[in-house]
């Protein structure tokens, strides 16, 4: 599951991004019921771009919360300009989420 | 000495509503951000999925106000069914129209109604969060007019009140006295409207420390476990009665669900 869902909202110069991530975030640290590790399933970098500009880009690991919300506030952009949220996971899975901004 | 009872009576007059410490704060920077809303839209799409032998979806199903009728059917719930003769949830009405609709075993069903932890949903979950989406902002409503669903009320509130098991809990232990908590999580009266509205009507909710939406039924067998009680089980009479207990008291009040909780 690749799913994000994204608002962002402009104003006085300043664009505020939400974005809700469906992720696991499995730890590796866990074990089942019989007993068995559960592997480690954890995004491993997020970054949220506006138009073509890289304006976040961080490294996460296996201490953020499932279904992770991250926030971000940027200067610049216009009602209408695009916002772009991707992450990269452990496993090699990605995600990627777009919204125009209110 | 005056001041120091005065501040103990202004911490007993707290209003018990909402009065969850630094967990409210969490819930206004989160806002309308809930993960459940991942899970309202699994949810949707297994309503309209074919499944089973019968390769058929749940758009036939009756959930009292009609068959495929979604919107507002949550708030009305528990119910009497005349098909079943009996008063049903919301939970045990589904596994219902799955087996008859869709043709599914029963057994296989409820085999895993609900997640573990690290799990990333299951469809009856998924399926009543997104059936309390669709009732979002209906009044609390439970039917009282079939001399049954009279019947579960009276049993409910006997549960209620009931003690039992190794520590001699009954639900009323920890529900029927305002503001009080166990360490931060506030607990609410179940024997006062407001409070049983609120609590009631934020069911199901997405639990941040579970990474999951829980449902009332599976709030109810944590109860129990809590209390040590014997397991409770999905759609029994207890579950519904409870269920139906809760529900009347807080008949008038408005559906949120889903919430969000610690």
């Amino acid at each position: 599951m690749s799913r994000i869902k994204i608002r962002a909202q402009q104003a006085d110069g300043i664009t505020e991004v939400k974005a809700l991530m469906r992720h696991p975030m499995e730890t590796g640290m866990r074990k089942d019921q019989s007993g068995a590790s559960i592997p480690a399933h954890f995004i491993t970098e997020v970054a949220v771009f506006h138009g073509e500009r890289t304006v976040m880009q961080g490294y996460w690991g296996a201490a953020v919360s499932a279904n992770p919300f991250l926030g971000v506030r940027f200067k610049g952009g216009e009602a209408g300009d695009t916002v772009k949220v991707t992450w990269v996971d452990n496993q090699g899975g990605t995600g990627e989420g777009e919204t125009t901004i209110r | 000495m005056i001041k120091k009872w005065a501040w103990l009576i202004g911490i007993l007059a707290m209003p018990a509503l909402s009065d969850d410490g630094i967990f409210d704060e969490y819930r206004d920077l989160m806002g309308d951000d809930n993960p459940a809303i991942f899970v309202i839209d699994e949810g949707e799409a297994l309503w309209f999925e074919p499944q089973g032998p019968r390769s058929a979806s749940l758009e036939g199903c009756d959930l009292g106000l009609g068959p495929g009728v979604t919107a507002g059917a949550y708030a009305r719930f528990p119910r009497y069914f005349e098909d079943t003769d009996a008063v049903m949830d919301i939970e045990s009405r589904l596994l219902y129209c799955m087996q008859q609709l869709q043709g599914r075993d029963r057994d296989a069903l409820l085999a895993k109604p609900y997640s573990l932890r690290g799990d990333m949903g299951t469809e009856l979950e998924a399926l009543v969060t997104w059936l309390a989406a669709e009732s979002e902002d209906a009044v609390i409503a439970p039917e009282q007019a079939h001399p049954s669903e009279r019947a579960m009320y009276a049993l409910g509130e006997e549960i209620f009140f009931y003690r039992a098991g190794p520590h001699d809990f009954s639900c009323a232990t920890c529900h029927e006295q305002s503001g009080m908590r166990i360490r931060l999580q506030a607990l609410p009266n179940l024997t006062n409207h407001d409070e049983a509205a609120e609590a009631f009507g934020s069911w199901p909710a997405y639990r941040i420390s579970e990474g999951l939406v829980r449902t009332m039924g599976w709030r109810l067998q944590d109860c129990f476990r809590q209390q040590r009680w014997p397991g409770l089980k999905l759609g029994s009479e207890v579950s519904v009665a409870l269920q139906t207990y809760m529900a009347v008291n807080a008949a008038g009040g408005v559906m949120t669900a889903p919430g969000l909780k610690r």
